[in-house]
């Protein structure tokens, strides 16, 4: 099967620091995979080497069986690369975008309509762009990424600065395009956004992939313990404590929370004790992953 | 999982597809599709600019108007003279000659001498006449010298030409004279020609820059670059679209100011391949200032620090030939100067077509040599 990204030990220096240190990865055709870190990890740098925007000190990219840098005009119109929210033209509707960045791929003009449908902009198609909410211009700068009908997808941080609204709102698109048979390859420093949209993660920090796979797997190969609480008067500190399998309890003033690494006979336990009032069972997410990766150092 | 950290020389497993091509055949070709959607998205980026239309459009225009309206009796004014006591040879002109007279010199009566060299002090006359005998005795003032001249050669032709018709010969020899400039000489002659000159270098400096720096600051330069678009499809659909308004602010600034009283001389036409090779030099500006500056505001400040001081030193808001001299040489080295003095020379000054000739050479080499130092400058990204 030939993959349709291939990244070998791509390295960029900027003023003599590894901004891009050594990063190897593949995507697959089809897969949605994520650049997921702290600003500042490299993610961006590492996608427009990708892209073809800059060019690799060291290591090699091979996109759709070619070589991205330099510039090289035949995979252009296979790629489609969502840029910040203002990379429109000045004072046009978001229809007047569409046609006009359609046109430069020589794209039918139907597509306009349907991607102003895709991204339910239709009922906007007579806006400018200036004058759209930060949610709507970001499915307008995907719509324009997409409007050559692309086989490659990049998003660079696509829901910064969005409400939760719309970054839902986003996933839902961002899920039926790569529903539509399309590679997308998301950037992003959001562990929820990453573990929901992505079938494969990259963590990167300070340059350097930290660890690489599917986000359920990272998530389980950090053997962190669940929590299970269940309101403090169904449970008694003492009886929590002796439950097959419970490593640890305490009490708050509202719930008691139990530590297992083993969930499944706690739970089973306190079901047979009728204690399962205000239950919550909080499992490790890529937030853990992360933190135990990186560690808990404040960054600014 | 093929993520072999370090492997940096191991070969690519993509069989058989060529993972490098040869630098030919890599630039994209002109795409005429490309250049269409750019250039109408540039255009209605610029009908859309209510700023840019007014200070393109406007102001220039304004000039135009109030230069046009309220000085509307162009050449200097009458000489004023009085005459005290009896000055029989004046006073009994045949009519004709009295009328000559009184198109450049007005005759005041009825004032004693003393009042009369009174005003003549304080310059509020330009020459006091009396008559002894046939003696004609003529004051003049030093404060106004222009004016002192105009009348001593007035009175002098006057007092000749009386000689010549009291000996009751006939002249040998006759001057007849006419102006080769529009006989009107009004302001609206001047204004138009220097108007076109700047509202067009505004319009396509103030163009080029802004594009410039708001398209690489948002990035839509970048945008265009991940686009299967040439270079020369971005360039000639900007230089269109600026080339385009440069024109229809020609035929409105020459429409309105015919409307004021603008009187086209000969080869008027001219003004077209003017305007054209006169906007490329002000893009070849624009490019420059959108290449070194890296904030819009920074390209306008830059646009106008040029563009403004050019305009007064090239003659586009003065008459060039009331400015002191060293102006004018200014002028003859500034591609404003050139247009605005090629303009004037075709549109109302009555020369020939080979007036313009100099001009547009002189605005598209300087164009040449401008762009050339911008792409020393240019980035398609900020660094």
């Amino acid at each position: 099967m030939t993959d349709t990204i291939e990244v070998q030990g791509l390295v960029k220096r900027y003023a003599g620091k590894a901004v891009v240190d050594d990063v190897s990865f593949t995507v697959r055709e089809g897969e949605f995979f994520g650049l997921l870190g702290p600003n500042g990890a490299g993610k961006t740098t590492t996608l427009e080497m990708i892209e073809g925007l800059r060019r690799p000190d060291a290591g090699s990219v091979v996109l759709l069986g070619e070589a991205p840098w330099p510039r090289n005009p035949r995979l252009l119109p296979r790629i489609g690369v969502q840029l910040q929210a203002t990379a429109f033209f000045d004072r046009l509707t978001a229809r007047e975008q569409l046609s006009t960045f359609g046109s430069l791929y020589d794209a039918p003009a139907g597509r306009v309509d349907e991607m102003l449908e895709l991204v339910g902009l239709a009922d906007k198609a007579g806006t400018q762009a200036e004058k759209l909410s930060g949610g709507q211009s970001q499915r307008l700068s995907i719509a324009c990424a997409l409007v050559h009908d692309p086989d490659v997808v990049f998003l660079d941080e696509p829901t910064a600065a969005l409400d939760p609204q719309a970054r839902r709102n986003l996933w839902d698109l961002l899920r039926e395009i790569n529903g539509r048979g399309k590679t997308v390859v998301l950037t992003t420093h959001y562990m929820d956004e990453a573990e929901i949209l992505c079938d494969r993660v990259a963590i990167i920090d300070e340059g350097r992939i930290l660890r690489m796979g599917p986000p359920a797997d990272l998530v389980r190969g950090l053997s962190a313990p669940t929590r299970i609480s269940v309101e403090r008067a169904a449970l008694g500190l003492d009886d929590a404590r002796s439950l097959p399998g419970a490593e640890s309890a305490e009490q708050d003033a509202t719930s008691t929370v139990i530590t297992s690494r083993t969930p499944a006979p706690v739970l089973a336990a306190l079901a047979e004790r009728d204690a399962l009032a205000g239950l919550q069972v909080r499992g490790a997410t890529l937030e853990d992953v992360f933190l135990e990766l990186t560690g808990r150092a404040y960054r600014a | 999982m093929s993520s072999v950290i370090g492997s940096e020389t191991s070969p690519t497993d993509t069989g058989d597809v060529p993972v490098t091509a040869t630098p030919e055949g890599r630039r994209p070709r002109f795409s005429s599709n490309a250049f269409r959607s750019l250039a109408v998205a540039m255009w209605k980026g610029f009908v859309r600019d209510r700023a840019a239309v007014f200070f393109t459009l406007f102001f220039p225009l304004f000039f135009i108007i109030i230069f046009g309206t309220v000085f509307t009796d162009g050449g200097t004014a009458k000489g004023k003279i009085a005459l005290v006591g009896d000055v029989s040879v004046i006073q009994q002109l045949p009519p004709d000659a009295k009328a000559a007279i009184d198109k450049t010199l007005e005759l005041k009566t009825g004032l004693t001498r003393d009042e009369a060299l009174h005003e003549l002090r304080k310059d509020d006359l330009d020459g006091v006449l009396e008559q002894h005998g046939n003696r004609l005795e003529l004051k003049v003032s030093n404060g106004d010298q222009v004016g002192a001249a105009t009348v001593q050669g007035v009175l002098g032709s006057v007092v000749d030409s009386t000689n010549i018709a009291v000996t009751g010969q006939q002249p040998r020899y006759t001057l007849s004279s006419s102006s080769v400039q529009d006989e009107s000489l009004k302001a609206i002659q001047y204004v138009t020609p220097g108007m076109i000159g700047y509202g067009i270098a505004v319009g396509a400096t103030f163009g080029a820059a802004t594009t410039l720096v708001e398209w690489r600051k948002r990035k839509v330069l970048r945008r265009l670059r991940l686009a299967p678009v040439p270079t020369s499809s971005i360039v000639t659909s900007r230089v269109a679209v600026s080339l385009a308004i440069a024109l229809f602010q020609l035929a409105v600034f020459v429409g309105v100011g015919m409307v004021l009283g603008l009187r086209l001389t000969g080869s008027w036409y001219m003004a077209v391949p003017l305007t054209l090779c006169g906007t490329l030099a002000f893009l070849s500006i624009g490019l420059f200032c959108g290449s070194v500056a890296t904030s819009s505001e920074a390209a306008v400040g830059m646009a106008n620090l040029i563009t403004l001081p050019m305009g007064f030193l090239s003659g586009a808001f003065i008459p060039l030939e009331a400015a002191p001299g060293w102006i004018q040489a200014i002028a003859k080295v500034l591609p404003m100067g050139w247009l605005v003095q090629g303009l004037k020379d075709t549109m109302v000054r009555g020369e020939g077509p080979a007036a313009a000739i100099l001009p547009m050479l002189l605005t598209l080499g300087f164009a040449a040599v401008v762009t050339l130092i911008a792409t020393r400058f240019f980035s398609w990204e900020d660094s």
